[in-house]
């Protein structure tokens, strides 16, 4: 085409290349919110047409030209009906469909593997649960359904993911989950949606997405040594928190094990499902989150721990179904003198002792 | 039969009257001192005009940077200051007070029979504040602006951004006054102002339009500003209302917000729908269809438009009930508007039609404001939601509908009141180009928006991945289509002040009471009270009008 300028014609053809009218459908709920989308956009279209029919139709008969003179009409109910009728049937149809897929989106099954991602100025920081970190991107299996648990260390940041048309905000102080189950093995975009200072925009990374084996073996691959539990361990034990949360009948505060989605009485009468939330705001605030008939003395940690700890830690007492661990750490820091009776030597013990250990931490 | 209804006075022997509102008295200081609603009108003319073009010119920079992948016009910081800013001045300084301040307080005195706005002095106090708060607002941006966006979502607001976050806030803050003022200035008017004879079910629908947007100025600015306030509060002295580390609730600012923000919306919207009326039923010879149901639509998009704000926030862990509560009335909001769509379609059957500027500008409106209710929906299921906010899909959703909207209705409104404020004419032809070329550019700009969002493009990007350039492209390249539509009636306006032909009182043969007297009108309006005798958009009426004048001077 010598007559076409260069430029233009480059850009033709990156245009007719990349041609695409929505994301690539890459996860179980993906087709559904399309089906939902292209109904809307028919209707739409259907919408739109009726008027632009209407108004064109209406300015070629009642033209001046043709129709000098007007007839005046008052207006007509029934037509005001059909026209207040027929739009809210459709509204309605789409705001029910739209919210069966909403709670679809945001309620996770009950089987589906955890990951916690820390959203932060300007990265996504992942934690999975056998210890591997990554930052800005996020590996996960295909055919498995898998739920984020997300929370922001600074501001208001939101975790999307278009092929997986899933998006949920990361909010500083509280833990939002959503869930997906991705289908289709390939590299997708992940991007901070929510505006969040200077570097937004490179706030972006890749959802990685590999089949079971793979994913396997990039567990192993990507592995740090200690799972995420195991980390909320060596913790525990450091912040001495076993000093109170133990079995002893004198103990100061209530025993952690089993405690993980048990209904709790608090202090103030409220009854509550000890779930991540109410973990993380029991370390973080405890004088609001007292269980009943132990008196306020716990310390807040606010600004000790950083998110990633805090995860570790709820990940930590989830998986606690036993105090025979507890007790390790306990008896550990008993037996030192009393001066370095404080965290850290225990720290340093405690996850090493008792590899064998029952009443284990999973994983 | 001619294929326009302009009706011109005999150029060769018409003048503009010696005696009207403009030259009744001279001299910068009458001007800075009026009480009458027409002088403040023109006030607000040339102040909100000044801050379009400087929201216009931010937004040039915008499509700039965005016509490449990286972020290589301007550093991200620069970027996010002037989406900031741009967001900023085009609704606190131009879309809030664009219609209500200028053509409503203009014609709304007038359309009614009065000699001036209830509260004159109040009227020119929200001038004041409205400029007060403008130049605040220019001085923040030009000692190193703000970089929050317009939403200033805590805590980027209050603890992580070192911008001019206080400044901005107090100029947002005196800029609610300032609507206020003018909305409780309306209500007033409207109720106690009526000349005799006009009854509610009388006035003309932009009346009933500023109605309702002037309840939702009263009753919703003060969340704001109140929002606002904390905001300041918490940056200064960190009372901690937002800061979860004091017990505080991040989230509670965007409830505050948008409890705002959303009925701002309709704020924007309902005056221009107001401008439409008048514009649609004066070219098409014949009253509004159903003017009962579009009067009532409009009262219930003010009340409705209360109880939908936690939509901007279907993704930020609200409860999945209140989501469905929020999503349901979404969808009842929806409803008034597409009747209004309706009526206004139906306004034209069996009508007499003719394409002057203001009728085009209003079948732009129609078009495009259909596509952005309608995209609206999208955002309003909450399905959907998920995918699409926060993406450039909701970027073209309130372009549609504020640009697309909002500004072609004033733009519409401009044209057909211009005679009526000048006593002169326009230029026919080529404003009708500039409409057309608006219409166009416009589509150009922002279509390519929506699938850019569908695609997952988030906003307020200053990079994104290089597979989104082509649509940018085409986004960029209508920018530049639809400035020269902006600036195209600037300067044929401004010739028109001198050059244009002699408009006459009435020549558009139009029946609301402001065309029945002097254009440019006098001071008091009106030689003597108008009574209202007959419904509004009574055609009939003025043909009988027509015919005793021929008799009483043949």
């Amino acid at each position: 085409m010598p007559h076409i300028s260069p430029v233009i014609w480059q850009f033709l053809v990156k245009w007719m290349t990349n041609f695409a009218l929505f994301p690539p459908e890459a996860s179980r709920i993906a087709p559904q919110m399309d089906a939902l989308y292209f109904f809307m956009v028919l209707v739409s279209l259907i919408g739109l047409t009726i008027v632009i029919l209407l108004v064109t139709s209406f300015s070629i008969l009642y033209s001046r030209k043709r129709h000098p003179v007007a007839v005046q009409i008052e207006g007509s109910t029934l037509l005001e009906a059909t026209w207040t009728i027929i739009p809210l049937g459709l509204f309605l149809v789409m705001f029910v469909w739209g919210a069966l897929l909403y709670f679809r989106i945001y309620t996770p099954p009950a089987n589906a593997m955890n990951i916690y991602v820390v959203g932060k100025q300007w990265m996504w920081k992942a934690e999975h649960p056998g210890g591997q970190h990554e930052i800005n991107s996020l590996h996960v299996p295909s055919g498995r359904a898998v739920q984020l648990t997300l929370i922001s260390q600074d501001v208001f940041h939101s975790f999307s993911i278009p092929a997986f048309r899933v998006k949920r905000e990361a909010i500083p102080g509280r833990y939002t989950t959503v869930w997906f189950e991705a289908t289709t093995p390939g590299t997708y975009h992940l991007f901070c949606t929510q505006y969040c200072g200077t570097d937004h925009s490179h706030m972006i990374g890749d959802v990685v997405v590999l089949t079971p084996e793979d994913y396997q073996k990039w567990l192993a691959g990507s592995t740090s040594g200690a799972s995420l539990a195991q980390n909320g361990e060596r913790l525990f034990a450091s912040l001495s928190c076993a000093a109170c949360h133990n079995t002893r009948p004198d103990a100061r505060g209530p025993s952690l094990a089993n405690v993980y989605g048990s209904r709790l009485r608090l202090s103030s009468g409220q009854s509550i499902i000890a779930d991540d939330a109410y973990l993380r705001d029991a370390i973080l605030n405890p004088s609001q989150h007292i269980t009943q008939g132990f008196a306020p003395i716990m310390p807040t940690y606010q600004g000790q721990i950083s998110e990633e700890g805090v995860i570790a830690l709820v990940e930590y007492i989830k998986n606690l179904n036993s105090d025979y661990r507890v007790q390790q750490t306990t008896t550990t820091t008993d037996l030192l003198p009393e001066s370095e009776g404080k965290a850290a030597p225990a720290g340093q013990n405690a996850p090493g002792k008792n590899p064998a250990g029952q009443g284990m931490v999973k994983q | 039969m001619s294929t326009t209804i302009i009706s011109l006075p005999d150029q060769s022997t018409a003048r503009v009257p010696k005696v009207n509102y403009l030259t009744k008295e001279n001299g910068l200081l009458s001007w800075l001192l009026t009480g009458d609603h027409k002088r403040i009108a023109m006030l607000y003319l040339i102040s909100i005009s000044f801050f379009f073009f400087i929201g216009g010119a931010l937004a040039g920079l915008i499509r700039l940077e965005l016509l490449t992948p990286q972020s290589d016009l301007m550093a991200t910081d620069t970027y996010n200051k002037v989406f900031s800013m741009h967001g900023i001045i085009m609704i606190f300084f131009f879309l809030v007070p664009s219609v209500p301040a200028t053509l409503g307080n203009f014609f709304i005195p007038m359309m009614l029979g009065a000699k001036d706005l209830a509260l004159p002095k109040v009227n020119l106090l929200s001038w004041y504040l409205y400029v007060a708060a403008g130049i605040l607002a220019l001085y923040a941006m030009s000692t190193g602006g703000v970089d929050t966006g317009w939403t200033f979502t805590t805590p980027l607001s209050t603890h992580y951004v070192n911008t001019n976050v206080i400044t901005t806030g107090l100029a947002i803050f005196i800029a609610g006054f300032s609507s206020i003022f003018t909305g409780l200035n309306f209500i007033v008017t409207i109720h106690k102002m009526r000349a005799p004879g006009m009854t509610w079910f009388r006035m003309p629908l932009f009346v009933w339009a500023h109605y309702a947007a002037s309840i939702l100025m009263v009753l919703g600015t003060p969340v704001l500003a109140i929002a606002l306030v904390l905001v300041v509060l918490e940056r200064t002295v960190g009372i901690g209302v937002f800061d979860p580390a004091k017990g505080g609730d991040p989230l509670l600012f965007q409830h505050l917000f948008w409890f705002y923000s959303h009925p701002a919306v309709y704020i924007m919207i309902l005056p221009g729908m107001g401008v439409i009326n008048e514009v649609i039923s004066t070219f098409s010879r014949k009253r509004v269809f159903g003017y009962t149901a579009v009067a009532f639509s409009s009262v219930a998009i003010a009340v409705f438009g209360f109880f939908v704000w936690a939509h901007h926030m279907f993704i930020m862990g609200v409860s999945n009930y209140a989501v469905l509560v929020f999503s349901l009335l979404t969808m009842l909001v929806a409803v008034p508007s597409a009747i209004k769509i309706f009526n206004w379609a139906f306004t034209l059957y069996k009508g007499s039609i003719t394409f002057e500027t203001p009728m085009l500008y209003s079948f732009g409106f129609m078009g495009l404001f259909t596509i952005g209710g309608l995209t609206g929906v999208f955002l309003g299921t909450s399905g959907t939601d998920i995918h699409l906010t926060e993406t450039y899909f909701i970027v073209a959703h309130f372009h549609f509908v504020m640009v697309g909207g909002m500004l072609m209705a004033f733009l519409a409104g401009l044209h057909f009141w211009w005679p009526k404020m000048t006593g002169r004419m326009y230029p026919e032809k080529i404003s009708q180009l500039a409409a057309v070329v608006t219409f166009i550019g416009f589509n150009f700009t922002f279509f390519p928006q929506f699938v850019l969002g569908t695609l997952g493009m988030p906003r307020r990007y200053a990079s994104y991945p290089p597979e989104f350039q082509i649509l940018n492209v085409f986004s960029t390249a209508g920018a530049t289509i639809l400035g020269v539509g902006y600036l195209l009636p600037v300067l044929y306006l401004t010739w028109s002040l001198k050059y244009g032909e002699i408009a006459g009182n009435n020549p558009w043969q139009a029946t609301g009471l402001e065309w029945q007297t002097q254009s440019p009108p006098l001071t008091e309006n009106f030689i003597e009270t108008p009574i209202m005798d007959h419904e509004a958009y009574d055609y009939e009426w003025l043909e009988r009008q027509k015919e005793k004048e021929v008799a009483s001077v043949g």
